[in-house]
């Protein structure tokens, strides 16, 4: 980045004018592919979370990610949000998007969103109201500041709203849904700011079996639309959602497709059940 | 109540503000008269002295609830903003020393006292502008606006956030204090700048000077409530709790947290500054005591004891404890702090809301569910 364009972007940063300018081109798919993360790394302190990772995600794709604890999953997110910044490596989002060059809020407005591990909604703001936050649209402090949501943003929340089933929540608090509903409601707001591509990071841990069912269809349903990496634990809930599986180890990918055929991959069931 | 007319639901959307209102109308009108129509040792005469003390009162609420926005909204401690209120204050102060003249004591015409003192020749720059009130009303804005806007860039772009930020927020208030206290500043060192003469013209001592700058700051506090509850009304204004109460997840749904930040804070600032120069004429003094980290700190505790995040709070917070203050400070001095440390525990542990909090509490019960800004 040269002095110009690092003033340029600071610039933006702060008064969010011309902001429009520098919003990040979406991904472009016409190759079919969504996500390219090639040769990743990452290292704490000389401890290798990520390991020249190579992953792809076609468009449209419903991909599950598994691992044991520390195999790199939540890292790989991270890189893909641009909270951590790898130390080799590239990563595009579609053909035209360097994931690496750009903020967090940059990587939103191009189309990333993720869903955290534990539920984070605003407990505060009725379930309408983090909606309203997440629905795609300029987030600059001006237009906040000035105007209310146009029509199409009012409609996408409906839309969403009946998705998630909490139509007849909108005006509770976000923090006196069950465990469960949170958990909706924030793939709610993923989906409110239209995202091409959705990472969430273990979505059923501590939901009742109806929930996980629920969830399982509300995930499957979105498949096609959008393109949706889900990282998660239990094995039966990614048999009942996923196509197609990427077992992560150490920080690089141990095996790849079909759950079946990875479940029975003798490195897969090693590194899950030991020797 | 709820409607959907933005003006009504500004001033009366809920009871605290219904109060505020009403309460400020009602002093606004009535301390003025109550001062001018009626002679001393009526009844219903209001002494100078306590209209000027309702008036210092007033811009003391302003600067809470400068602090309620950035704190209570937007879940930055700030330790700072006394810092903020005495720039404002001296920029005033700057203004009022300009308006001197010959009556000084050493009888220069351009000069300070304190100037002439130190056996300065001529004005230092920084002076300059400062014989005209707009140039000072502009800076009373302008500096304690650039200030903060300088250090919540450099903060917030570097993520300092929490007790860290706090805790620079107080070595700002006490490097300037510290640089304010040295003589070759200009800023009259520790004496700081006082007995001011005019104030546009009029004696600042003038009994209609004095309803004039009491009128001034129930304005400002008027002026400066509804700014910032328009302002929390408003999306951005959830987006601001938003980033109080889930700063990151705020990032990844696409909003430039530290723009939203530095603005908050900046705007904050500038009422802080406002509020400072509203209080130098009627107190008639400002120095460097004022950059007291402590004073900082108090402020901070006015927003705890009224309850945060609900503006109202803040000012019912710096008027309940400005008038211990007032009284202890005059009737037993050297308890002041032990009741303002006790005051301080008793609402941590008690009254997480605050005394507004507690009223709510008996009050009749407001509906639960809020408006949603279609």
């Amino acid at each position: 980045m040269n002095a110009s364009t690092a003033v340029r972007n600071g610039w933006q940063k702060v008064f969010g004018a011309g902001a429009r300018s520098a919003r990040p081109m979406p991904g472009d798919t016409s190759h079919g592919t969504i996500l390219y993360l090639e040769d990743i790394s990452v290292s704490f302190d000389g401890f290798k979370a990520l390991d020249a990772l190579t992953l792809y995600i076609d468009a449209g794709e419903l991909r599950c990610i598994i691992g044991p604890n520390g195999a790199g999953k939540t890292t790989m997110m991270d890189v893909i949000t641009g909270k951590t910044r790898p130390d080799a490596g590239s990563a595009w989002f579609g053909q035209t998007t360097d994931l690496l060059t750009l903020s967090e809020p940059q990587i939103a407005e191009a189309g990333i969103g993720r869903k955290f591990q534990k539920p984070t909604v605003f407990e505060q703001h009725t379930v309408l109201e983090n909606l309203e936050l997440a629905v795609a649209g300029n987030k600059s402090i001006w237009a906040t500041l000035g105007s209310a949501l146009n029509r199409t943003q009012h409609e996408r929340i409906e839309e969403v709203l009946e998705t998630i089933r909490l139509q007849d929540r909108r005006g509770m608090r976000a923090g006196m849904l069950s465990h469960g509903q949170k958990q909706w409601l924030e793939i709610g707001m993923l989906l409110a700011q239209e995202p091409q591509l959705l990472l969430v990071d273990e979505p059923v841990a501590g939901m009742t079996p109806q929930e996980v069912e629920r969830t399982a269809e509300l995930l499957l349903s979105l498949a096609g639309k959008h393109s949706v990496v889900v990282v998660e634990h239990d094995m039966d809930f990614v048999r009942s959602i996923a196509s197609k599986v990427t077992v992560l180890h150490e920080g690089r990918v141990l095996a790849e497709g079909a759950i079946d055929e990875v479940q029975n991959d003798p490195r897969v069931v090693e590194v899950y059940l030991g020797e | 109540m709820q409607t959907s007319n933005p003006a009504i639901r500004l001033l009366a959307g809920e009871r605290g503000t219904r109060v505020f209102v009403a309460l400020l109308l009602t002093v606004g009108v009535a301390a003025p008269i109550m001062h001018l129509a009626f002679p001393e040792g009526s009844a219903l005469h209001l002494s100078t002295y306590t209209m000027t003390l309702i008036g210092k009162y007033m811009t003391f609420a302003l600067l809470a609830i400068a602090v309620d926005l950035v704190w209570g909204y937007c879940g930055i401690l700030s330790l700072g903003h006394a810092a903020f209120f005495a720039l404002g204050g001296y920029a005033m102060g700057m203004y009022l020393m300009r308006q001197i003249g010959t009556r000084g004591v050493y009888g220069d015409p351009v000069l300070p006292d304190f100037m002439v003192f130190l056996n300065w020749q001529e004005l230092p720059w920084f002076w300059y502008g400062f014989d005209t009130f707009w140039f000072a009303a502009l800076m009373v804005v302008i500096v304690p606006g650039l200030l903060a806007f300088t250090f919540g860039w450099l903060a917030f772009r570097s993520r300092v956030t929490g007790v860290y930020l706090s805790i620079i927020t107080q070595a700002l208030t006490y490097a300037l204090m510290l640089a304010f206290f040295r003589n070759d500043m200009g800023f009259g060192g520790n004496n700081g700048l006082t007995d001011f003469k005019d104030i546009l013209g009029a004696s600042i001592n003038a009994p209609g000077t004095r309803v004039t700058l009491f009128l001034a700051s129930a304005l400002a506090l008027g002026l400066g409530y509804l700014a910032c509850r328009y302002i929390t009304l408003s999306r951005a204004g959830r987006v601001v709790q938003a980033i109080r109460d889930a700063e990151s997840r705020t990032r990844f749904i696409g909003y430039r947290v530290e723009s939203y930040k530095l603005w908050v804070f900046a705007f904050s600032a500038v009422l802080a500054g406002i509020a400072g120069a509203l209080y130098v004429p009627q107190v008639g003094i400002i120095n460097p005591s004022e950059f007291q980290p402590i004073n900082s700190i108090e402020i901070v505790i006015w927003v705890a004891v009224g309850g945060r995040g609900t503006l109202y709070g803040a000012v019912a917070g710096a008027v309940l404890v400005n008038y211990a203050k007032t009284y202890f400070t005059a009737a037993i001095p050297e308890l002041w702090l032990y009741a303002l440390g006790t005051m301080f525990v008793i609402v941590t542990l008690f009254l997480p809301k605050g005394v507004v909090g507690l009223a709510d509490r008996f009050g009749p019960r407001q509906p639960i569910a809020r408006t949603v800004t279609a």
